[in-house]
């Protein structure tokens, strides 16, 4: 074996995702999680058309609290593939690639997508 | 090599808009569409029955609730196909992957699409 003495590739296990990384696969993941949870808002329109009793048990399954933390997830997957993929319209138009920027919007994002999601469930539960 | 690539392969059409650009011009779309829908969510929050309904047949809510169905489900069609794409290499069940999810999806927005009809037809 001769001696390795150039870059190794990331070994997944040991090496420490940049930030950037892990937004981005956190907005895969999100997106898969919204692309499932568009089963949540059909069967919620479905129980609104087939009538009040179908409507009324959609109603307490969504407030239960299983119901208000699977919403409360679902809420954040979707401010924060929201924010992010403003942040790759910006990219795809060919801006913010220096890697302080990508710093900057990276921070942007996470702050965005929790703010949104803080103030939306304050409305919902004090305003 | 490179031919080939341009050519597209099994999974990507060259003709019409590509791919990547209906990712996009859904991306867009949703911008608006979402923070809509979000603000719709909030305001409908705990509202009885005939409430729901009062809102959901007013046209513009009827018209925005559909429209956010067809681009939402076509932009999840759309990232779901990659996602296959990226992980499943093995061409017949990536196949099957991409077609299965295509087939969820245009169901599920057919049933919400049909609900928000009725509902703003005045079926019940």
């Amino acid at each position: 074996m001769s001696e390795v003495n150039r870059p190794l590739s990331p070994h997944l296990q040991v090496y420490r995702l940049p930030l950037s990384a892990i937004l981005s696969i956190l907005h895969r993941a999100t997106g898969v999680v919204l692309s499932l949870g568009t089963l949540l808002l059909v069967w919620w329109l479905v129980s609104v058309a087939q009538g009040e009793a179908e409507f009324n048990f959609a109603s307490s399954v969504v407030s239960s609290f299983l119901g208000q933390l699977l919403l409360f997830g679902w809420s954040f997957a979707l401010f924060f593939h929201l924010s992010n993929g403003i942040r790759h319209l910006f990219w795809d138009a060919g801006y913010g690639f220096a890697l302080d920027d990508v710093a900057k919007s990276s921070i942007a994002v996470i702050v965005s997508a929790a703010s949104l999601t803080v103030f939306v469930w304050a409305l919902v539960y004090l305003g | 090599m490179n031919s080939k690539i341009s050519q597209g392969n099994d999974t990507h059409s060259t003709k019409g808009l590509s791919h990547w650009w209906r990712q996009r011009v859904t991306a867009v779309a949703l911008i608006p569409l979402t923070l809509w829908f979000v603000y719709a969510v909030v305001s409908i929050n705990g509202a009885d029955y005939s409430t729901v309904i009062t809102e959901l047949s007013e046209p513009v809510n009827a018209v925005l609730i559909v429209l956010l169905i067809v681009v939402a489900f076509y932009h999840a069609a759309l990232g779901m196909q990659v996602v296959f794409e990226d992980y499943i290499s093995t061409i017949k069940i990536r196949m099957a992957c991409i077609i299965g999810s295509n087939l969820i999806l245009l169901l599920l927005a057919l049933a919400g699409i049909v609900a928000v009809v009725s509902v703003a037809f005045g079926g019940k």
